[in-house]
């Protein structure tokens, strides 16, 4: 019983952290470049405009779901599994969405790098 | 790409290491916060590893989000996990913790990885969002520019 609360919690994580970066990404492409914009108009305006993007808003939200769902994942099961199991599927998953979303090109060499990323991640933190 | 993205790309990476040792380093010193006690956290916060790791993750938000304004999150993310290398090397070499064989190959993968994606373009091009849209507006909105274009004059782009 506590396997499944412990994979069901590193789901969590894994779901959180890719709604947050997706919704980040997003939101700063609307924002544009910030260092052409921060010596056009100032930081100011950097800080405005982001700041009042509602999916920077939402993205920063899903990444505080992500930290407490990581916290209660610690509190059933042990940080060997799950530190890595949540990092490199949230690899993956930023991959996938990021095609699906965003409308990245993900060509052969960015999934490999994900790959072996996400494969490198489990090993270094396991 | 230029310098300056570079510098960016590397202070996500140098933020988030650095900033996790610290924090870590940080919360060993003050011990257990329990739900009970929570302020506990503010003493944690008091204490000066905690403190510059919350700054520095503070800056590794700020870099993080400057990266995604000009380049896709599925070149980011990669480019920037050189910073769990930058770990196990600092545990091995200043730490001087044993880094089991296993680990060296988690190494050797996220390098490899890392040199995957940073040989490629950091930014997907959307045709309908990206410039030849201004350019055809710039052109339609001048009549002489118009009749350049249509003349075939140098320089100038429909």
């Amino acid at each position: 019983m506590r396997g499944i609360y412990t994979w069901g919690a590193i789901l969590a994580i894994v779901f959180a952290s890719v709604i947050g970066d997706v919704l980040l990404a997003r939101a700063m492409k609307q924002v544009g470049d910030v260092g052409a914009l921060w010596r056009r108009a100032g930081l100011g305006v950097v800080i405005g405009r982001t700041l009042g993007n509602p999916n920077f808003l939402f993205g920063v939200t899903a990444m505080a779901v992500a930290f407490f769902s990581l916290l209660f994942a610690l509190s059933w099961g042990d940080v060997s599994l799950v530190a890595p199991a949540a990092a490199s599927l949230t690899f993956i998953g930023n991959a996938v969405a990021a095609k699906i979303f965003l409308h990245e090109k993900v060509d052969r060499r960015r999934w490999i790098a994900a790959g072996l990323v996400a494969a490198g991640v489990a090993l270094l933190a396991g | 790409m230029n310098f300056r993205k570079y510098l960016v790309l590397a202070g996500v990476t140098v933020f988030a290491a650095s900033g996790d040792s610290m924090l870590s380093h940080g919360m060993k010193q003050t011990g257990n916060i329990s739900l009970n006690h929570l302020q506990g956290l503010i003493f944690a916060v008091l204490n000066p590893w905690v403190a510059v790791g919350i700054l520095l993750l503070l800056a590794f938000f700020a870099t993080y989000t400057a990266a995604l304004s000009w380049a896709d999150l599925t070149y980011v993310l990669p480019a920037t996990s050189f910073g769990y290398v930058l770990l196990a090397l600092v545990a091995r070499f200043v730490l001087h913790e044993h880094v089991s064989p296993l680990r060296w190959l988690g190494i050797a993968l996220i390098t490899g990885g890392v040199g995957f994606i940073a040989g490629g373009p950091e930014l997907t091009k959307h045709p309908h969002t990206d410039e030849p849209v201004n350019k055809t507006c710039a052109v339609a909105a001048s009549p002489l520019l118009a009749k350049d274009a249509r003349n075939g004059a140098p320089g100038v782009e429909v």
